[in-house]
């Protein structure tokens, strides 16, 4: 068990800092710096040499490869600068941003896995071939939804036209509503989907005919033995599922106006921002991984086949 | 663009927010649209929410450019001067009277008395000295107050309320500029704080106070009491009569319109064409004024052969329909460009005649000059095509549409414009680089001397204009401190500018916002932002 921690240990450091490197060769691939979007935006064009004392004092006139290793370095210390737009410190922009985007995410995590779960239990179990069939097709039209399209149809319908929820500046539990509907949408659709097939799949497994033969009922054999056994691939899928929870956030935050770290991120690639940009590529990446850690360390619970079967990341997909 | 920046990051969905607020225009009880509720007269009290669609992440208003962030910080501070938005004259505000040197390089303030900080400190002669001395050593954000203040030579204190402010050269623009929230006066405690603490917050003299601001959410302003200083533009003396303004931020403009007409917000800002329709035959009142400054136009790089040629710049001026454009594009309270300044600029001069639209001309001007239409319908000479690029930046949504409607006229008149999108914070280094045949923007300034600093081959000079006559117009415009004078030589270079097509003149950008029939005397100053010290509600 020691081994594997550690083995996932060092894969998530490699994920960070690759995150981190990409990150810092994306934002100097696009043409312009953050120095440069900060003059854009005035009156007058500061001279050649105007430009340039600018760049020096928020040091983007160094070589790459110094800046980088700066950046690298400080970051190892847990310190990433502040950010040149606002002057902020990264970290603390990104604390400030990070509970409401945590809650959203939380929430919309939780209804998604509570609404997809069930569709996909009531779909399999149900003897009507009809409704089953109408179920099975919710999933891939809630996939297909734009995001910004849903969030924008519940706030007219929701809030300018019922008045039932407030759509800008909401806080507490009916300003989390619905962008927590929208965000899990497409997340429940894509659980539902894949718990469906698997659930489809395990009701034709010999050990499920075994135990009707011992007399267990339909509901019983649903929930007891083939749900066990195909939340595994599910349980995998919402390990992915939480980075798409944090692209989301992105569209989410900006519809409904809520500060998080999604609208955070539009900020700082607008701006090319790199301390802030490479905080939240790192912050996105570390959740990612310690996501997904958690749910490998949940696997032994649901299968004690998987603890005897000791490289347990070969049986997962490598992301 | 510039200063007057609409960021539209919902640009995308716009039918969708059509289809939204349309349907809630029907649902809204009729009244005249457009037409202000009888007022009534104004009560003290009450809260406003303004929706804006950005956040700069700074609230120092010598730091900020951005509009939407502008209208905020512009209620914390007071300036020197203030500019009425209908002749453009400079009026008292902390300052009483001033008196400048015969070169434009002394101007000397007497400050009224009793004016404080809402520290408690004193608005006074060392209070002006500090900000000026600070400002002119701020960083990359503070592009505005640099332009401002360039040749910055010292502050000197007379007197406990006077300050004479000299230059290196003759700056005639600063007295304009003293009228602006960059130069709008901050506590001598908040002064020597760095750029980067004080976006966190500033401490003002103004008629509000800075309550609370919270980055990508809002800024919360709250009444100043006791406030007794306002400017003399203003309708009514002591404090302002809001207790309270919100500003928040929402980025999507079909939910900053939906929050109008649902009562969430009062006030919102970046109306675009497809709101305003929206709008038609509800209660909610648009109100419009056009950006001073320069207008939006098609700036050649005079260093390439095409921009070099006056015969091409004509002909792609007389190939263009000015008031197409504004139809098509823009929102309906848009003027065509008749100046290379716009209307709202003092000292503007009309130009219309040189700005008319005429293809066949435009076509027999080409011919003229050896040029020869080719079987794809583009004018060619000497086995060059008469094929030029535009570059602009998706700074404000209509510059897209508004670009591809020009490609159109100007390829009907047989000229090829190739549109290149360029990155936001790439643009300023395009520009100073010359990487371009043609440039699209505006520059919003209440003040002529913006020409000067886009135009004169002393300066940036981006556009590579060899040196001409018009140096000189600049030049006095900018010394002359008799505004008469000034007027003359300023009229003389938009002549100069317009006539050789210098750049073409499309578009003035304009400010347009919305609110509810609650809300009362929302004004523009001279720059086409907002002021709120005059506003009111009948809402509570």
């Amino acid at each position: 068990m020691t081994r594997y921690l550690l083995r996932r240990t060092g894969l998530a450091l490699g994920v960070l800092w690759a995150a981190f490197t990409a990150s810092f060769v994306v934002l100097y691939l696009i043409p312009g710096d953050a120095v440069e979007a900060m003059v854009s935006a005035q009156d007058v064009p500061p001279s050649a040499a105007e430009l340039a004392r600018l760049r020096a004092t928020y040091g983007v006139d160094e070589p790459l490869i110094v800046q980088y290793g700066e950046r690298l370095w400080a970051a190892l210390h847990g310190d990433f600068g502040d950010s040149i737009q606002t002057g902020r410190s990264v970290t603390s922009s990104i604390l400030d941003a990070l509970p409401s985007t945590a809650l959203l995410a939380g929430t919309a995590l939780v209804l998604a896995i509570v609404g997809g779960g069930s569709l996909a239990v009531v779909a399999t179990g149900t003897e009507s071939r009809w409704a089953r069939q109408v179920l099975l097709a919710l999933p891939p039209l809630a996939v297909s939804l734009p995001t910004f399209w849903v969030g924008l149809v519940l706030i007219q319908v929701f809030s300018f036209q019922l008045g039932l929820f407030p759509s800008i500046g909401g806080t507490g539990l009916s300003g989390l509503v619905l962008p927590a509907v929208t965000l899990a949408l497409p997340i429940g659709a894509v659980i539902a989907q894949i718990l469906a097939k698997s659930l489809t799949s395990a009701l034709d497994e010999p050990y499920v005919t075994t135990a009707r033969a011992k007399g267990v009922g339909r509901t019983g054999i649903h929930l007891r033995h083939a749900l066990r056994n195909a939340a595994l691939p599910a349980l995998t899928a919402i390990g992915l599922l939480v980075g798409q929870l944090l692209a989301g956030s992105v569209v989410v935050e900006t519809v409904f106006a809520r500060v998080g770290v999604g609208r955070l991120t539009v900020q700082g690639v607008t701006a090319q921002d790199i301390p802030l940009v490479q905080g939240i590529v790192v912050f996105g990446a570390l959740v990612f991984v310690t996501a997904n850690l958690l749910v490998d360390l949940v696997y032994p619970v649901l299968d004690p086949r998987i603890v005897s079967t000791p490289p347990i990341s070969r049986r997962k997909v490598r992301t | 663009m510039r200063a007057s920046t609409h960021r539209s990051s919902g640009r995308r969905l716009i039918p969708v927010a059509l289809l939204a607020t349309a349907s809630l225009a029907l649902a809204a009880c009729g009244g005249g649209a457009g037409a202000q509720a009888p007022a009534g007269s104004p009560t003290s009290g009450g809260k406003a929410t303004i929706a804006v669609a950005s956040d700069a992440g700074c609230v120092d208003p010598q730091q900020v450019a951005s509009n939407d962030t502008i209208w905020s910080t512009r209620q914390i501070v007071d300036s020197l001067t203030d500019q009425n938005p209908k002749t453009g004259e400079i009026v008292p505000w902390l300052a009483e009277s001033w008196d400048i040197s015969p070169d434009s390089t002394a101007f000397t303030f007497h400050l009224r008395k009793g004016a404080t900080f809402s520290d408690g400190s004193a608005v006074d002669a060392a209070a002006v000295k500090v900000n000026l001395d600070r400002a002119v050593t701020l960083g990359a954000r503070a592009g505005l107050i640099r332009g401002y203040l360039s040749g910055y030579a010292a502050s000197t204190v007379v007197d406990p309320q006077t300050v004479t402010v000299s230059f290196k050269q003759p700056n005639a623009q600063f007295l304009q500029a003293t009228s602006t929230h960059s130069l709008g006066l901050l506590s001598p405690a908040s002064v020597p704080l760095s750029d980067d603490e004080r976006c966190k917050g500033v401490i003002g003299s103004g008629p509000f106070v800075l309550g609370s601001y919270t980055p990508n959410q809002s800024v919360v302003l709250t009444k100043r009491a006791g406030y007794s200083w306002g400017s003399s533009l203003w309708k009514h003396k002591g404090a302002a009569y809001l207790d309270q303004v919100t500003f928040q931020v929402v980025p999507e403009s079909g939910v900053r319109a939906g929050s109008l007409q649902s009562g969430e917000s009062d006030v919102i800002s970046s109306i675009g064409p497809q709101d305003e329709a929206a709008f038609k035959g509800t209660n909610v009142v648009l109100q419009a004024r056009s950006n001073p400054g320069v207008v939006f136009n098609l700036g050649f790089n005079h260093q390439r052969p095409l921009g070099a040629d006056p015969v091409v710049r004509k002909a792609l001026s007389l190939a263009l329909d000015r008031q197409q454009i504004v139809d098509t594009v823009y929102t309906s309270q848009t003027k065509p460009a008749t100046s290379i300044l716009a209307s709202t600029t003092p000292m503007y001069a009309e130009q219309k005649k040189a700005l008319g639209s005429d293809p066949k001309e435009a076509g027999k001007l080409l011919k003229d000059a050896g040029w020869v239409r080719g079987s794809d319908g583009i004018y060619a000479k000497d086995g060059r095509k008469l094929s030029l690029t535009v570059s602009w930046s998706a700074v404000i949504g209509t510059n897209k549409p508004a670009l591809e409607l020009i490609q159109q006229q100007a390829a009907a008149s047989g000229i090829d414009l190739q549109l290149k999108e360029l990155q936001v914070a790439e643009s300023a280094s395009v520009l100073a680089s010359g990487d371009f045949d043609i440039y699209w923007s505006n520059l919003t300034r209440a003040d002529p001397d913006i020409l000067r600093s886009s135009y004169s081959t002393a300066l940036a000079n981006n556009y590579r204009l060899p040196a001409s006559d018009l140096d000189a117009a600049l030049a006095a415009q900018a010394a002359d401190s008799d505004p008469v004078k000034r007027a003359g030589a300023a009229a003389q270079a938009q002549q100069l500018i317009v006539d050789s097509y210098d750049v073409v003149p499309v578009v003035e950008l304009t400010t347009v916002l919305a609110h509810s029939p609650k809300i009362h005397d929302v004004t523009y100053d001279a720059s086409s932002r907002i002021q709120l010290f005059d506003t009111w509600t009948t809402g509570g």
